[in-house]
C-alpha cells in the first residue's frame, strides 16, 4: 500500500474543498435556496451520492467522527464503501453509533435517535429542484423561486388527492424552508420531514449531478406543504419491529422466504440495535 | 362605468433589427369591449397582442393599465413579480394551441385550480369546487374533470383554456385566434361560449384573428393591420360594411361567400 499515491485529506485538493465550503456558507445564509457549485467527478458513479461525499469532505475535520448511512442501514454497500472511502483518504474515525457521530452522511433516512448541536447531517441528493417535475425549464424554476411563484406545487399536490382521496406523496415530500423558499427534502421518507423542523443539527445537502448545495441551518422552520382540508399526515407501517418490538419508527419490509413471509424492522440499523442491547431483546 | 381607458397604448413600437414588428400604434381600450385585430399573415396582429399583454418588450412608445383598485400602471415600469400577479389575477391569455396555455398532465380539474392555488386558495374542497363549478359553465362535465386535456378534442381544450383562465375573475383576456383549427360548429360553441361571458362578465377583451367572421360576431371595434400599423380602427359594422382604406377593402370583399 505504501508505494500508492497519497490523497490529499479527505481526497479533494484544498482550492476544490474551499470552493464547496464558500457554497455551503452562502446556502446556509439563505435557507433552502439551491446553491451551485462547481460539482467533481468522484471515484464513484453519479446516484451513488457524489454530492454528498463532496460536502462531507469539505467539511470533514481530523477529529470528526463519521456516520454513514443507505436507507437508515449502516451495513449497506453504498454506505460502508463511502465510510471505507474517507477512512482511507482522511484516516478519521467511523462509527455506527448516531450519538457518537460529529458527522452523519445519509441517502434518504434521518436517524431515529434525535440529533445534537455538535453534529451535522449530509444528505445525498438525486434532484434539487422541487418544482422540476411540473416545470422543466431550468430559467423558470429559478424565476419561480425569486418570486415565490410556487401555486404549481400545491398542484401536485391536488393531482394526489384527486387520484387517490389523499396526498399519497410518501418520499421527497415538499417543504417549505423558513417561510421562504420551497425545498425537496430529498428521497427520504415523509416520515421524517418532522425532525427537519427545528432541528439542533445542521443540515446540508449536496446534489453532485445537478450541482447544488442546499442547506436547512439548525433551529430553522420546516414545514411540510398541504391543504387545510387535507394536512400533512406522518404516515409509518402499523407494525412493531420484529427484533427490538419498537413501535414508534420508520419500519422496514423485508421478504424473508418465498412463500409471502414478511417480516417488518427498523429501517434505522443503530437504533434498532440500541433498543436491543438495553431492553435485553433478542438479537 | 368608469371612462378612463382599460388599457392603453401609446406609440407603441416593436422592431426586429432594422424589421418592424409594429409600429406607432395608439390604442384606447374600455371597459367591457371586445376589441378585435384583423389583418393577414404577418401584419404584426401577434406581436401587438404581444406587446399589449406584456410578454414582449416595446422598442418604444408606452401603455398603461387601469388595476382593480382604480390605480393606472405603467406596465412597462412594472416589476416582475407585480407583472405575474397581475397574468393571474386581473389577466387571462388564451392560446391558439392550448398545449402552450394549459398543463397538459394535470388534470382538467388541476389546471383550473391552479390560479386558484396560486392566490392562496389551500383548501382541497373549495378549490375543487370552484373548479367544477367553472367546467360546468364551459359545458366539461363532472366526470372529466380527474382526466388530463391530452384525452380531451380540440373544442374541449380550448373550454378548458377559457375555464383556467376565468377561474379568478380576470377583467381583461387576451386571445390568440382562439377558434383556429377548429371545425365550424365546435368554432360557434366556443363563440357562443365567449359572448356569454363577456354579457355577463362585464369582461373585455382584445382577441386576434385572420377570420373575419369572428370579429364580426365577437368584437364591437375592430383594428385592421398591415405591415405593422392600424390602417383603420372602427366599429365592428362601420370597418366590415362601410371599409374605408383600400386594404379593408381588399381584405372585406376576400371573404367566400357560402
Amino acid at each position: 500500500m505504501s508505494d500508492l499515491p497519497e490523497y490529499n485529506f479527505a481526497y479533494l485538493d484544498e482550492q476544490t474543498k474551499r470552493m464547496i465550503r464558500r457554497a455551503i456558507l452562502k446556502a446556509i445564509a439563505i435557507p433552502g435556496y439551491q446553491t451551485p457549485f462547481a460539482s467533481r467527478e468522484m471515484p464513484m458513479p453519479y446516484g451513488w451520492g457524489t454530492g454528498g461525499v463532496q460536502v462531507t469532505a469539505a467539511i470533514l475535520g481530523v477529529d470528526d467522527v463519521l456516520k454513514v448511512i443507505d436507507q437508515g442501514s449502516d451495513d449497506t454497500t453504498n454506505a460502508v464503501s463511502i465510510r471505507k472511502f474517507f477512512a482511507r483518504t482522511a484516516g478519521v474515525r467511523t462509527t455506527t453509533r448516531t450519538p457518537d457521530a460529529t458527522i452523519i452522511q445519509t441517502r434518504h433516512r434521518i436517524p431515529e435517535a434525535a440529533l445534537g448541536e455538535h453534529q451535522v447531517l449530509v444528505y445525498q441528493v438525486p434532484i434539487p429542484e422541487p418544482l422540476r417535475f411540473l416545470e422543466p425549464r431550468e430559467t423558470e424554476t429559478r424565476r419561480m423561486h425569486a418570486l415565490q411563484d410556487y401555486g404549481v406545487m400545491h398542484v401536485k399536490l391536488y393531482e394526489d388527492i384527486a387520484e387517490h382521496g389523499h396526498i399519497a406523496t410518501a418520499y421527497a415530500y415538499p417543504v417549505k424552508v423558513d417561510d421562504r423558499y420551497v425545498m425537496d427534502p430529498s428521497p427520504t421518507p415523509k416520515f421524517d420531514n418532522p425532525k427537519m423542523d427545528q432541528c439542533p443539527a445542521l443540515q446540508l445537502f449536496g446534489a453532485g449531478r445537478e450541482k447544488r448545495i442546499y442547506a436547512i441551518p439548525p433551529y430553522t422552520r420546516v414545514v411540510s406543504l398541504d391543504f387545510e382540508d387535507h394536512p400533512f399526515e406522518r404516515t409509518r407501517i402499523p407494525a412493531s419491529c420484529s427484533l427490538c418490538n419498537s413501535t414508534t419508527v420508520f419500519l422496514d419490509e423485508v421478504v424473508t422466504d418465498d412463500q409471502g413471509g414478511r417480516a417488518f424492522m427498523c429501517s434505522d440499523t443503530d437504533f434498532c440495535e440500541q433498543t436491543r442491547s438495553s431492553t435485553g431483546a433478542k438479537s | 362605468m368608469n371612462h378612463v381607458p382599460l388599457l392603453s397604448a401609446r406609440g407603441l413600437s416593436k422592431r426586429y433589427g432594422a424589421r418592424i414588428g409594429c409600429e406607432a400604434i395608439d390604442l384606447d381600450l374600455h371597459e367591457g369591449e371586445v376589441l378585435a385585430i384583423v389583418g393577414e399573415s404577418g401584419s404584426g396582429k401577434s406581436t401587438l397582442l404581444g406587446l399589449m399583454s406584456t410578454q414582449l418588450d416595446s422598442t418604444t412608445g408606452s401603455l398603461r393599465y387601469r388595476r382593480r383598485d382604480g390605480i393606472s400602471v405603467d406596465l412597462d415600469h412594472l416589476s416582475e413579480m407585480e407583472r405575474r400577479i397581475l397574468l393571474r389575477t386581473e389577466w387571462g391569455f388564451i392560446q391558439q394551441d392550448a398545449r402552450l396555455g394549459l398543463r397538459m398532465n394535470v388534470s382538467a380539474g388541476g389546471n383550473v385550480g391552479e390560479r386558484l392555488m396560486a392566490v392562496g386558495w389551500r383548501h382541497y374542497g373549495k378549490i375543487r369546487n370552484e373548479a367544477q363549478d367553472w367546467l360546468a359553465r364551459v359545458e366539461i362535465s363532472g366526470d372529466r374533470m380527474d382526466d388530463a386535456p391530452t384525452t380531451f378534442s380540440g373544442g374541449m381544450r380550448q373550454r378548458l383554456q377559457i375555464a383556467r383562465n376565468m377561474v379568478t375573475r380576470p377583467r381583461l383576456v387576451f386571445m390568440d385566434e382562439p377558434t383556429g383549427g377548429l371545425d365550424v360548429s365546435v368554432q360557434a360553441r366556443l363563440l357562443d361560449l365567449i359572448r356569454g361571458l363577456v354579457a355577463e362578465t362585464g369582461l373585455s377583451i382584445v382577441i386576434v384573428t385572420h377570420d373575419l367572421a369572428v370579429a364580426r360576431l365577437l368584437s364591437h371595434r375592430i383594428a385592421v393591420m398591415r405591415q405593422g400599423r392600424i390602417v383603420e380602427i372602427g366599429l365592428a359594422d362601420q370597418v366590415l360594411e362601410d371599409p374605408q382604406d383600400p386594404y379593408t377593402q381588399l381584405l372585406v370583399s376576400s371573404v367566400l361567400q357560402v
